[in-house]
């Protein structure tokens, strides 16, 4: 069972907790729970353990069954009836993602009844499903399309929609809903309520009158979602989308007076191969420079190039509120939490909003990015912003929303013109006729493609916190960190658990390097901190941060923490709703591992090695981290929502 | 409205009190035990025996136990709980007192249909009443160790909320759509916590049982189907109105107790029940034939079937879930079917294909109310089918 609790603890402008609940029969006793029974499935004997569902049965032993509403992220519902089986000396069919095996059954999956359900149950979702199969996104990465050639749908049965019934809702900047499309699987409502604890989706009406909708069916754009597109990546059809700016990046690659660059994310280059049929896990860093240069874009820049700046800046800021709170005795809001994940900003902007003083000000690397290219880059290159066209290729929908902020325009233009999922670039790059896997790798351009490992492990959990970790223990103690951390990985924030925890002894005190000696007030060292625990924390998913928000709350261990890395998606960006369709655990796993060890290979691993980060400071943001210029460019500010859309 | 004219075994006299104090000499398996004995079913229409769910919530692990009652009357033409609920509230709290001593339940709920909320000042009248009786609240009756209340729980309206998942989620104040089961509610109900959910009519009957004994509740009705049960009659009939009559009655010795020989169909069990034709009227209502939980609607030689189960369907599309395919959309594609068969346009072909569907929709929808949604479909079509063409169908 899910706990309900947690929603109930929330305050009255929540939506309910998602309906649907998970079903595992709870063991009478602890001889049960360990139990294994015998089933026999097609003619096929197994014994599962106690509780197993049938359809986790039936994979044992290499039975397909297939499912539409069941998805591995998230809790079972048993609704589309897709899945349904016949189980010996039942009256009626089964659903086998919800039906717990807790007795001895004989099993068949495919008898006369059970193709007939199966089909009429997909007839009758096709009834309503409106839109054509060549003029979707979804185009052969469609679930409904897939069961519909399994099951030989060859006519719509039961009658089928002419017209469209619904508006298409494109309010928001990230999220785009088709509701003609939708089959009221709910895997939108368990993702946003149960997997992400936000709620904005809900089934509405009764009957064949039910629609999924949001609080009093408004606009998406106006309600508190926070863009996150985890529903998208578990939407079986195309009813969701992100709103896909392909067309204009078109229009300003083909405009021969633009310049247009891309910058370009960590996890893409870990998961966009396998739009490409390549298995998950399958970087293709370099064949992705050669695509997006072959497609136009000017010039190819590493986002993780102003990670790296963001681990310099966003470091400092924890030393000045370090200082500031033990040294200078003043109020300081802590822990500090990250913002590279607009997702969780919005999150915490519209649920937390009495605590946006622990965000960090820092941009993300993405905006961060934007305001670099409009004023150094176009200084350096010496061409007039107005004619720069920056976009990002992003794993993340929230991003669409992040450039779309009023304030991010510090550069005196639009930081960043569009962001641009991995989805859509594949899109881009099929459409020039490229083979991604086979292209010839090339590397990013010069001068901000230079980026370190640091940059690069941003894209997972935990990254974040360890990218900043190799710094901040290298400046305050003046030991290097791999002394420190065996070969500079720190484990314990790594990894899928929902929220980790680390302390740390700082075991020394080592001189302020120069760099930073104007933002910490001409301190000479880090005796103040010798001796002390740092505290950090790490949580991914916002069911998770909100977790820790409200141990917070209620003054937990987390209130003691300095420094928590908030990511909204599951797994970090590498799971992020801009990211290619289908996801799952193994999925993500398989991505992790290849961005880990990506960066295993890369010279530098610390950002403040980074050898244009210290160009940076020495040619441009001359008075260093935190200083006045990096303010007005690299920091931000934000809204307290709480639930009313600003 | 004539309520029965015998008094047999829901309406006999019964001295409430003294039955409580009575019962609570008893040991919770001797009271399990009676039930068992007496074959006594669940009288909200699934006809669950009553014994084995109170076994199953006894055996339950878990530190909160609930006994529930469902007062949520919703199927077309049931009105035989509001019977009980205005006259007869003292014995339905007895009843729940009895099956919370059985299973250990120290919190009873009554899930109040919406529709009777008029009813709620007086049933709480009596259960206060009884609280000063010390049939409710600490140490019942003297009985060291048993505690047990009562609190009234109003339903919202939907038909739904009868079947006891989407009752127990209803409860918890979510949207009332039915669970995924098992877990039964016996194991995992109301809160996470065992809960026995009973009709309120099954809470009486079981009063009077261990009161009365299981032998002398077995002189009525079939081996199969033992007992009485309440009718409510309506419909083209001269009498009707709330009857408690033996199970195993035919339709047609029914049918003459209320005056309605000329009748050219009965549907048994509501909407969710048995279109039942005239040719039919010998067989027996009883579970082992047709079953109902108390809803029998006479439709005389005048009625247009075709017309009834347009109705029947139009009641299914709005109390629909929505929750499960098959039932969502396969409710709305019957009535489009019945809709095209009243303007002469469903092929015979069509039809065929409908049934299949209703068929799927028994087979495969998540709870009792798809799965029994196309029943009177289906037998208004195999019984009236050649009535639906005659008078509607100029191209056949």
């Amino acid at each position: 069972m899910p706990n309900k609790d947690n929603n109930t603890k929330f305050g009255p402008d929540r939506a309910p907790a998602s309906s649907v609940v998970a079903s595992v029969e709870v063991a009478k006793n602890e001889k049960e729970l360990g139990a294994m029974i015998a089933v026999n499935i097609d003619g096929n004997e197994i014994k599962v353990p106690f509780g197993t569902t049938i359809l986790d049965a039936a994979k044992k032993l290499n039975i397909r069954i297939p499912t539409l509403c069941h998805h591995e992220d998230l809790h079972v519902a048993g609704v589309c009836r897709v899945c349904v089986v016949e189980v010996e000396g039942q009256r009626t069919l089964q659903a086998a993602c919800a039906y717990p095996i807790t007795s001895p059954m004989t099993i068949k999956t495919y008898s006369p009844k059970v193709r007939k359900a199966r089909r009429h149950n997909l007839d009758l979702m096709l009834k309503h499903h409106v839109g054509e199969c060549y003029s979707c996104f979804r185009n052969n990465n469609c679930e409904l399309q897939s069961l519909s050639k399994e099951y030989g749908v060859d006519f719509y049965r039961f009658g089928h929609d002419s017209e469209p019934h619904h508006e298409i809702d494109r309010s928001s900047y990230s999220v785009v809903r088709d509701m003609n499309k939708c089959i009221q699987c709910r895997r939108c409502v368990r993702t946003c309520i149960d997997l992400q604890e936000v709620g904005v989706l809900e089934a509405v009406n009764r009957g064949p009158d039910l629609d999924i909708a949001t609080f009093a069916d408004m606009p998406l754009g106006e309600v508190v979602c926070i863009n996150c597109g985890q529903c998208i990546n578990r939407c079986p059809t195309g009813a969701l989308r992100a709103n896909d700016p392909s067309d204009e990046i078109w229009a300003a690659i083909d405009d021969p007076k633009k310049h247009v660059v891309i910058q370009t994310a960590p996890s893409p280059r870990a998961a966009i191969g396998e739009c490409f049929g390549l298995p998950a896990g399958t970087s293709v860093t370099r064949e992705l420079n050669t695509a997006m240069r072959r497609c136009g874009f000017d010039k190819v820049f590493d986002t993780n190039f102003t990670a790296d700046l963001t681990i310099m800046e966003e470091a400092t800021e924890l030393l000045i509120r370090l200082k500031k709170a033990l040294v200078d005795k003043e109020q300081v809001a802590f822990p500090q939490f990250t913002s590279c994940s607009p997702g969780w900003v919005k999150f915490l902007e519209h649920f937390y909003p009495e605590y946006t003083d622990c965000l960090s000000s820092c941009k993300s690397p993405q905006q961060m990015f934007g305001s670099i290219i409009k004023t150094w880059y176009a200084e350096k290159a010496g061409i007039d912003p107005k004619d720069i066209v920056t976009v990002a290729l992003m794993p993340c929908s929230a991003k669409k929303f992040e450039c779309n902020r009023p304030e991010m325009q510090d550069s005196g233009y639009k930081d960043v013109d569009y962001g641009l999922t991995s989805r859509e670039l594949a899109q881009m790059i099929q459409e020039v006729g490229l083979d991604l896997p086979n292209l010839p790798p090339s590397d990013f351009d010069d001068p901000i493609g230079e980026a370190t490992g640091a940059g690069l492990i941003f894209g997972a959990t935990g990254g974040v916190m360890e990218a900043a970790l190799r710094t901040a223990v290298e400046i305050v103690t003046g030991i290097k960190t791999e002394k420190v951390f065996e070969n500079l990985d720190i484990i314990p924030v790594r990894g899928f658990e929902g929220v980790k925890y680390m302390e740390i002894k700082v075991p020394a005190a080592g001189p302020v390097p120069p760099i930073l000696s104007k933002a910490l007030g001409g301190l000479k060292d880090f005796s103040f901190l010798n001796g002390a625990t740092l505290k950090v924390a790490v949580a991914h998913g916002t069911a998770n941060a909100k977790k820790v928000m409200e141990d917070i709350k209620a003054g937990g261990k987390f209130s003691e923490c300095h420094f928590i890395e908030f990511m909204a998606c599951p797994g970090g960006c590498l799971g992020g709703g801009g990211q290619p369709i289908p996801t799952s655990p193994e999925i993500r796993a398989a991505r992790t591992k290849a961005i880990y060890a990506e960066e295993k290979t890369l010279y530098a691993r610390k950002s403040h090695e980074n050898p244009t980060v210290d160009l940076i400071y020495k040619e441009f943001l001359k008075d260093g981290p935190c200083g006045h210029k990096s303010h007005k460019l690299l920091h931000t500010h934000y809204i307290k929502r709480g639930n009313k859309i600003v | 409205m004539s309520k029965a004219d015998k008094k047999l075994v829901i309406f006999s006299d019964i001295d409430v009190e003294k039955a409580l104090k009575n019962a609570l000499q008893k040991t919770r398996p001797d009271i399990i035990g009676e039930v068992r004995d007496s074959g006594l079913k669940g009288r909200g229409g699934a006809g669950f025996p009553t014994a084995v769910k109170w076994n199953l919530a006894a055996a339950a692990q878990g530190e909160r136990k609930f006994v529930i009652c469902n007062a949520d009357e919703g199927e077309p033409g049931t009105f035989k709980d509001r019977v009980l609920l205005t006259d007869y509230a003292e014995q339905l709290v007895a009843g729940m007192v009895l099956a919370a001593y059985a299973v250990g339940a120290k919190d009873g709920i009554i899930y109040l249909r919406a529709e009777y909320t008029y009813l709620k000042k007086d049933l709480e009248a009596t259960i206060e009443k009884m609280r000063g009786k010390k049939m409710l609240g600490k140490k019942i009756l003297g009985k060291e160790g048993f505690d047990f209340d009562v609190h009234i729980h109003m339903g919202s309206g939907a038909y739904i909320c009868g079947e006891e998942t989407a009752l127990i989620e209803s409860l918890e104040g979510h949207r009332g759509e039915p669970r995924n089961r098992p877990p039964f509610p016996v194991t995992v109900g109301y809160l996470g916590c065992p809960s026995s959910v009973n009709n309120v009519e099954t809470f009486i009957t079981a009063l009077h049982i261990v009161e009365k004994g299981a032998k002398w509740f077995k002189t009525f009705g079939t081996e199969k189907s033992t007992g009485t049960k309440l009718f409510s009659i309506s419909g083209d009939c001269e009498k009707p109105g709330v009857y408690e009559l033996p199970m195993g009655i035919t339709i047609k010795k029914l049918l003459e107790t209320v005056g309605g020989e000329d009748a050219k169909a009965v549907q048994v069990g509501g909407a969710s029940g048995t279109c039942v034709p005239r040719k039919d009227f010998e067989r027996v209502i009883a579970y082992e034939d047709v079953a109902t939980g108390g809803s029998i609607i006479v439709f005389g030689p005048h009625r247009d079937m075709l017309e009834v189960a347009i109705n029947f369907m139009e009641f299914f599309c709005e109390e629909s879930c929505g929750q499960c395919t098959p039932c969502r959309l396969g409710t709305e594609t019957l009535l489009e079917g019945l809709d095209m068969l009243d303007e002469g346009r469903c092929s015979l072909k069509y039809l065929r294909e409908l049934c299949a569907l209703g068929e799927t929709m028994q087979l495969s929808s998540k709870c009792g109310l798809g799965q029994s949604a196309p029943n009177a479909f289906l037998s208004i079509i195999e019984n009236f089918k050649s009535e639906i063409f005659d008078t509607r169908c100029s191209c056949r």
